[in-house]
């Protein structure tokens, strides 16, 4: 098998996240969007990885007291952990569910909160774990393959 | 089309963003809910929204889009604007409601590349 290690097999890092900062909602997310330019995985994969940290971060942001996100790069894939201190997920089964929601008043106005984030974390990512313990907090662990072979790497990967 | 080319035609304010309005407009979104555009917008795409909260740039630049129309008239928020200015994202401003508004640039720049299903 003719992996390629192009970029860093064990690159890692940790962002910090404010619960309840909207002010700086996305600026995780940006980074984590021009780490994975810089180490040189192609877009559709930056992208991908780009909206699962967002709704990740907007997710902390929305209901956890704090929480981090951490960025691996590994051979084949991206790893992104959202670790978060918080109220935890009552029943996982209904929050991933398409449009269920338990946001306040204040973040629907914001355009936030109309019960996609999980679902789209499921959608977008190739491997999605969640683990929740109320009054604890909530993990979420989502992997993204990238496409080892030219012809995908050339823009033939589609979602 | 570039940006510049709709700006003109539609006669839409300029708030931030002047810099970059050669940016090359692929196709259009409409959508105030941030989780639909983060997921179905495109790069390259205009977005026209109503919504004015600082988030919109964040979400505009993740996902690589040509710009943001506010519709209505709709002012942007302070910290919007500021934000907008800063990452150079080009924010405006149209009169027009977002039907009538998404409607003309449609017809200027067609649906955009096909969108996988």
């Amino acid at each position: 098998m003719n992996l390629v290690f192009t970029y860093n097999d064990h690159f890692r890092e940790s962002f910090p996240v404010d619960g309840g900062n909207f002010d700086d909602a996305g600026l995780v997310s940006g980074e984590i969007k021009s780490t994975l330019k810089e180490q040189g995985l192609i877009s559709d994969v930056v992208r991908r990885a780009a909206l699962v940290s967002y709704e990740s971060e907007i997710n902390m942001v929305s209901y956890a007291r704090r929480g981090k996100i951490i960025l691996r790069i590994l051979p084949g894939h991206v790893v992104i952990e959202a670790v978060d201190e918080g109220p935890g997920i009552d029943d996982i089964r209904l929050a991933i569910q398409k449009g269920w929601s338990t946001a306040s008043e204040k973040i629907r106005e914001m355009g936030f909160g109309a019960g996609m984030g999980l679902n789209n974390i499921r959608t977008y990512s190739d491997i999605f774990h969640i683990s929740s313990e109320v009054g604890v907090g909530t993990r979420l662990k989502m992997i993204i393959h990238i496409p080892q072979d030219k012809e995908a790497q050339d823009g033939g990967a589609v979602l | 089309m570039n940006l510049e080319a709709i700006v003109s035609s539609l006669h839409l304010e300029v708030k931030a963003g002047a810099e970059n309005l050669s940016v090359t407009v692929k196709g259009g979104y409409c959508g105030d809910l941030l989780s639909d555009v983060m997921a179905n917008s495109r790069e390259g795409d205009v977005w026209i929204t109503r919504q004015i909260h600082q988030n919109i740039i964040a979400v505009s630049s993740l996902k690589d889009l040509a710009g943001i129309i506010l519709v209505r008239g709709a002012e942007p928020a302070a910290d919007t604007l500021e934000k907008a200015i800063k990452e150079k994202i080009p924010l405006l401003i149209s009169e027009l409601p977002a039907f009538e508004l998404a409607g003309l640039i449609y017809r200027m720049i067609g649906a955009g590349e096909t969108k996988p299903t």
